[in-house]
């Protein structure tokens, strides 16, 4: 997601080669790459003058020290201060002594506030909470639709409440009734969705008000969309003005904004962001790491995101026996390649994948061609896959014209696309053999702090 | 006509009024801030334009574009020819207009006695369905007939959500089931329209991220199945911009017109703080015109754009 920033920072970097010292001059060129790209990736220009500030003042005068170059060096400080920009720590939700916890979202129109709500819900279930659901939006057409649909979705308790008028009493009045049922059904999280409003609409602003005090809720959670530029500061200020904010969901970071807004709000709000939103699909909620995403930013990939995500969803030891058996040569059949597929397709869309892998060293410049990766085209694979013998998937070498002929037919394929799969595996199968010898695993080690 | 439609030939001075009254907190900031700028020193000097140069790039213009408007000023002002502060505001104005009048799309001839189709695409959230409602009540206190097909079969209660500003707007909602097939509900709308004679079809979508290279072609497969039925169709098609979007804007507009032949930006929620800088960028760099603004949550919420009004408005 963010990988022209991060481009555009190694470049930057490479200017800084074979330096000895760091010194205002030769810092120069560096810093104003770092301040163009941080302005492109939409962090607020006070923000980016701070930042430089601070860079500059850390790095001029620096001996480098002899294990790094200066070019590491000055990533490092980067590096660095952005971390401490987004906060350390990645947040927890604070839950109340005495149940329900209420969860109250807040935010602009259209920054996700409603599909949030549904995915924390999720997220509270799969932590073994009781989640009700509730919308107060009395305001945009559907908006109480909308949410009962996601909660069926994703088999969450919902109030829906009786038709309401759109105004302020209407929305304390179904925000009352929630809570009590709430209680009543034993619910030990509320999550309390509310109308998108414009931070200078001072009467919605004060409904918003009026709903804290009522409900007392443990988070007032700051939903902004990812892709929002230099206002993120001036709105999410006002709202945490108004409401005291207890954290930020990043949404829509499936896409390929830069994000700068994260580091925008976290310093107007001081407060933690504390989920991200990933996609559309109800378990598309992460938590937020900020030095993960700090890495991502520079270039040096996700990889602790991914190999968490993979945790969670690839069978360990069939992934290392089926390792083992591709690293040693001929052991990779066309049944390992489909286990593997599936095994993908499980940890979901196959661009936030991608989009984790460093864009330096092995993995350079694949991130590009992540938005051109057509998910449809795993299903075909894998129907062309199912559609062979046993025997075809053990020896692929069998596969003949009319066995090609047949397995297209069984597959709704075409003769082509068998022969283009079965030349994809053959180059796979000969890279494999190729990374088994020349030992794999020291150049993995040395992927760490890649191209440097 | 798509001429007259989207043509600033019959300008209703209410129309005039709102814009101003739309964009006069956008003024307000940046006006009040040049002001507040150049008050510090009497004298224009580079300190002088730096300052301007973080009220341009605050305004979400972008790093490039604000060094190619400030670039002229900044030559003029090293060489003393800017004498004071209504000079550089006279100047930055012509710039940034120039920058929107350049800006135009060719319109799209319509075929004498059929429906003239109208595709509204954007990101998730940007405020498409409303912007729908309120072309409807646009075209509808024009006198023409509209239709709106509800092709955003993905969100929850999205179709929902069209059949109020229907009823709001006194307009059929052509729909299918949730989940059902976009071009299908797309196909039986044009059918149904051009059997009726209607005079504006509206197509809502469901909101896509313009890095999702699949629902793109989504977008692709639409169009196509326009054509099928009315030739030229879709005769424009509007991608609907929040106006608090940063640069990305300017990705979101390259992606959408390679796949889905934009025709025009409309910018919502400029009622808000944000200026919608990124809209002078991407006329800057892909020639991508303005047609409405958004300024509200009801359906009489939305303006035609002016260049020379919104520019005259951000200064006045």
């Amino acid at each position: 997601m963010f990988e022209n920033l991060s481009e555009k920072l190694q470049h930057a970097f490479k200017s800084l080669r074979g330096q000895a010292v760091l010194n205002d001059e030769n810092i120069q060129e560096s810093l104003r790459e770092i301040r163009l790209a941080l302005l492109e990736a939409d962090v607020n220009f006070k923000v980016v003058k701070q930042l430089i500030d601070h860079i500059q003042e850390k790095a001029v005068g620096q001996q480098v020290a002899s294990a790094l170059s200066p070019g590491e060096q000055v990533v490092k400080l980067v590096h660095d201060e952005l971390v401490e920009t987004l906060g350390r720590d990645s947040a927890r939700i604070k839950f109340a002594s005495q149940p329900p916890t209420v969860v109250l979202m807040a935010g602009l129109q259209g920054s996700g506030k409603t599909s949030t709500s549904g995915k924390l819900a999720n997220w509270f279930k799969n932590g073994g909470h009781r989640p009700l659901l509730v919308s107060v939006d009395v305001y945009r057409p559907a908006a109480r639709e909308q949410l009962k649909v996601v909660a069926h979705a994703i088999r969450a308790n919902i109030y829906e409440g009786e038709g309401a008028e759109p105004n302020t009493a209407a929305v304390e009045r179904l925000a009352k009734e929630a809570r009590r049922e709430a209680i009543n059904t034993g619910s030990d999280v509320l999550i309390v969705d509310t109308a998108g409003r414009l931070h200078i609409d001072d009467q919605l602003m004060e409904e918003m008000q009026s709903l804290k005090k009522l409900l007392n809720p443990q988070e007032i959670l700051f939903v902004a969309d990812a892709m929002t530029g230099q206002d993120a500061v001036r709105s999410a200020d006002e709202f945490h003005k108004k409401l005291s904010l207890t954290g930020v969901v990043l949404t829509k970071m499936d896409g390929d904004a830069r994000g700068g807004a994260a580091l925008s709000i976290r310093q107007v709000t001081g407060q933690p962001i504390k989920f991200i939103g990933t996609g559309e699909k109800y378990d598309a909620l992460e938590p937020f790491h900020p030095d993960r995403i700090v890495s991502r930013i520079m270039g040096m990939g996700d990889i602790l995101s991914l190999i968490e995500k993979a945790g969670q969803h690839v069978d360990k030891k069939k992934a290392e026996d089926m390792a083992t058996r591709a690293l040693a040569g001929d052991g990779f059949s066309l049944e390992d390649f489909r286990d593997q597929l599936r095994q993908v397709k499980k940890m979901g869309s196959l661009q936030n994948l991608m989009g984790m892998l460093p864009s330096i060293g092995p993995f350079a410049g694949l991130q590009k061609h992540a938005d051109k990766v057509d998910e449809k085209q795993i299903n075909r694979i894998e129907a062309i896959i199912n559609s062979m013998t046993a025997h075809e998937r053990m020896h692929h070498e069998v596969i003949n014209g009319s066995r090609r002929k047949r397995i297209a037919r069984g597959s709704g394929t075409s003769v082509q696309e068998i022969n283009n799969l079965l030349r994809q595996y053959a180059q796979m199968r000969k890279m494999f053999k190729q990374m088994g010898k020349a030992n794999f695993g020291r150049k993995l080690a040395a992927m760490k702090l890649p191209g440097m | 006509m798509i001429q007259t439609l989207f043509g600033s030939t019959e300008q209703k001075p209410s129309f005039l009024d709102r814009m101003k009254e739309a964009v006069t907190r956008t003024r307000e900031n940046l006006a009040e801030r040049i002001e507040e700028t150049v008050s510090f020193s009497k004298e224009i000097d580079r300190g002088t334009l730096d300052d301007l140069e973080a009220t341009l790039l605050g305004a979400d213009l972008g790093s490039v574009t604000t060094q190619q408007v400030l670039g002229k000023l900044r030559d003029k002002a090293d060489r003393k020819q800017i004498g004071n502060v209504d000079e550089l505001k006279r100047l930055l104005k012509e710039e940034l207009l120039a920058i929107l009048n350049s800006a135009s799309i060719p319109p799209v001839q319509k075929t004498e006695g059929l429906p003239e189709v109208i595709l509204v695409v954007g990101v998730n959230g940007t405020g498409k369905t409303t912007t729908i409602g309120k072309l409807a009540q646009f075209f509808r206190s024009d006198g023409k007939t509209v239709l709106l097909c509800a092709a955003d079969t993905f969100r929850a209660a999205a179709i929902d959500q069209l059949q109020v500003w229907g009823e709001r707007t006194g307009t059929e909602v052509i729909r299918t089931k949730a989940g059902g097939d976009p071009s299908a509900v797309l196909y039986d709308a044009l059918q149904a329209a051009t059997a009726r004679h209607i005079d504006y079809v509206i197509v809502d979508t469901a909101g896509r991220l313009h890095n999702k290279a699949h629902l793109m072609s989504e977008l692709e497969k639409m169009r196509r199945t326009a054509q099928r039925i009315i030739p030229s169709a879709p005769h424009a098609t509007l991608l609907v911009m929040d106006a608090t979007t940063g640069q990305n804007g300017l990705q979101q507009a390259r992606q959408f017109t390679e796949s889905a032949a934009v025709t025009g930006i409309v910018l919502t929620k400029l009622d808000g703080t944000a200026k919608g800088g990124v809209a002078v960028a991407i006329s800057r760099e892909l020639g991508l015109p303005v047609r409405y603004v958004g300024v509200g949550e009801k359906a009489g919420d939305l303006l035609r754009f002016n260049a020379r009004d919104f520019v005259d408005a951000l200064f006045a």
